[in-house]
């Protein structure tokens, strides 16, 4: 007789049936199982989410910011004391080509009090800097308050907080025309800046005019401090230029740096921590997956009346195996999908709550329902294999 | 007369320590259309007998035909082509999947069978108008009385229309009442032409059966038929 008519079928739609089984008869087990899946999903694809959103809120401040600003100092180090550019440097760094603008600040030997009867020892631990009406505009600085420098201003005996300095004054507002004492002089306060990201130095400064300082304080320092801002696509090129440019006799004494890389420093440090805590993300996955493993043998175990009816119904050991491992890929699936969800439920919340803009990458959230059902898909082999491995009575003798 | 049953010098060892023989030598025909008992104290390999009619075990020595295949030609995915098609299972302890309606339940019966899903409910749901469940096809198992469970049971193996039913100590869950009902069933399904095998060691069951085989120690110790009045 011909055995061809003897073929036991399962439609992949029934099949995809019978994975629910288990899922149906007992609701709660399953759903706890995929909840270990879940927590470990939600974590990895929120680390993600957060690294990449708060990159994206660092690369948008660092495009405000301008990653096009150099500052030149003068290398101080044991033995130099205050150390100070060449007079002439200020003048030879704007004839390189692609630079833009250059402003400058030098220290002045002096320091800032709230009024002349403060003892001259509470400094505040504020610096007084002279500095031209262009520093504002080139290192892009907004004002909290007043004006900056100008033509005028800057040879007058007129100052300008950085937002620190202001604060540890007491000066929060320009009404009624604040006076500090400063180098022996009555300044009025003209402005206050906001904080400057880059510069937290000029953010403890008072800062007032070169000829002021020249005139009411007797300075004449060179400058201690050049920004530069060059064009964009030629930032290395100068900065490469800039040591022998502002001091050809000694250009290794010649610092400089790029205040962004700092940031991008600080970013770098984060991705080590995201790594880490995505380290952590795959261990809660790895624990779901042994949570899920765990689930379908003892489901086996219960179900073995269950394999038997189906054997003797004419399932083949096949239809058993994708049976149980169709239902640890439900299980990992599900959960899986519910950790995307929970991953950038949390990255939208706590964006939100920051301010960023929220974004999930992609690899995360395909990469979260793959990792899944692999998982599912190893700790459902096992089980689902020893599932079609009993024999029909076997099972059927529960 | 038409063979839908064969068994041929059957024997079945379990490999103990001493090996167990629980079939001895087994030869047993069954036509199309009969209804029997097969009856014998425990550990008469009552059981045995059953699960290698129905080719969920192979035997250690014989043959056994089912539907005119020898199944020892048969491989392991065939046999179970053979089951889904040509066998019909009722067992003790029902075996219906909880949270899932009697028509489901008993629609599963063709779920091997490539059947597609409308097509298997239509044909449940005649199977359970048979068994006289047609106004029970949305109720789930635990909704469903001992007797009612069975019937979803019986309609769950007949749905198929196989050549042969094999119920495993049917009864064996149910009071003396509902167990009656049970088999007027089985009688009724026979008349409408199912070939059925009842394992049984209750004797009212097999004192109604038209044919009946006594087992003991793994062999055939009678096998009588008689005419029943109707």
């Amino acid at each position: 007789m011909n055995n061809g008519d003897l073929k036991s079928e399962l439609h992949p739609s029934d099949l995809a049936r019978t994975a629910t089984v288990g899922a149906r008869t007992r609701p709660l087990r399953a759903a706890l199982s995929a909840l270990g899946i879940m927590i470990g999903i939600g974590a990895m694809v929120a680390v993600l989410g957060l690294s990449e959103s708060s990159k994206s809120e660092l690369l948008e401040q660092l495009e405000q910011l301008g990653t096009n600003l150099l500052t030149v100092q003068a290398g101080a180090g044991i033995g130099r004391g205050d150390a100070v550019l060449p007079e002439e440097s200020v003048a030879m760094i704007e004839r390189i080509g692609p630079v833009e603008a250059t402003a400058y600040v030098s220290s002045v030997d002096a320091n800032a009090y709230r009024t002349d009867l403060v003892p001259e020892a509470q400094t505040g631990g504020i610096a007084v800097r002279a500095a031209e009406p262009n520093l504002l505009e080139t290192l892009g600085g907004t004002m909290a308050a007043g004006v900056f420098l100008d033509g005028a201003t800057a040879s007058y005996p007129a100052v300008v907080l950085g937002s620190v300095a202001a604060d540890r004054l007491g000066i929060r507002s320009l009404e009624n025309s604040p006076q500090i004492w400063l180098g022996g002089e009555w300044f009025a306060v003209i402005g206050i800046l906001d904080g400057l990201t880059l510069h937290p130095d000029l953010d403890r400064s008072a800062i007032i005019g070169e000829i002021a300082a020249d005139e009411f304080l007797d300075h004449d320092q060179a400058p201690t401090t050049v920004y530069v801002r060059t064009q964009p696509e030629n930032v290395l090129s100068v900065a490469n230029v800039l040591p022998a440019t502002a001091n050809p006799e000694f250009p290794d004494q010649i610092q400089v740096t790029r205040p962004t890389d700092t940031l991008e420093a600080a970013e770098a440090a984060d991705d080590t921590l995201t790594a880490l805590f995505l380290g952590l993300g795959a261990v809660a996955l790895l624990v779901g997956g042994v949570g899920i493993a765990n689930v379908m043998v003892i489901s086996v175990l219960e179900r073995r009346s269950e394999i038997g009816l189906r054997r003797a119904l004419g399932a083949t050991r096949r239809h058993i195996t994708y049976q149980f491992l169709g239902e640890a890929l439900l299980l990992a699936g599900v959960g899986g999908l519910a950790g995307v969800l929970l991953g950038s439920g949390v990255t939208a919340a706590w964006a939100a709550y920051q301010g960023w803009d929220t974004l999930v990458p992609l690899v995360a959230v395909v990469g979260g329902v793959v990792a899944a059902l692999a998982i599912g898909a190893v700790a459902g082999l096992y089980p689902a294999l020893r599932a079609a491995r009993l024999s029909p009575t076997e099972a059927l003798r529960g | 007369m038409n063979t839908v049953l064969a068994l041929e010098n059957v024997v079945k060892e379990y490999p103990l320590t001493p090996p167990v023989r629980a079939l001895a030598g087994v030869d047993l025909t069954i036509e199309a259309g009969e209804l029997l008992a097969v009856v014998g104290p425990s550990g008469s390999g009552k059981s045995t007998m059953l699960h290698i009619m129905g080719t969920l075990d192979r035997p250690t020595k014989g043959d056994v035909s089912v539907a005119g295949y020898r199944v020892s030609e048969l491989s392991d995915a065939e046999l179970s082509g053979l089951r889904s098609r040509h066998i019909g299972f009722v067992f003790q302890a029902f075996y219906l999947l909880t949270g899932y309606s009697a028509l489901d339940n008993v629609a599963d019966g063709l779920l091997y069978t490539g059947v597609p899903l409308d097509e298997r409910r239509a044909r449940a749901s005649a199977a359970l108008e048979t068994v006289g469940l047609s106004h029970r096809l949305d109720h789930v198992a635990t909704q469903l009385s001992g007797g009612e469970r069975q019937r979803v049971a019986i309609a769950r193996a007949i749905v198929g229309k196989p050549s042969i039913v094999l119920a495993d100590e049917p009864t064996g869950n149910l009071d003396s009442t509902t167990s009656s009902g049970i088999v007027e069933l089985f009688h009724e399904l026979n008349r409408a032409g199912s070939t059925i095998v009842v394992v049984t060691h209750d004797p009212e069951i097999s004192a109604s059966l038209p044919r009946i085989i006594h087992l003991r120690d793994g062999l055939i110790e009678s096998d009588r038929v008689r005419e029943l009045s109707s």
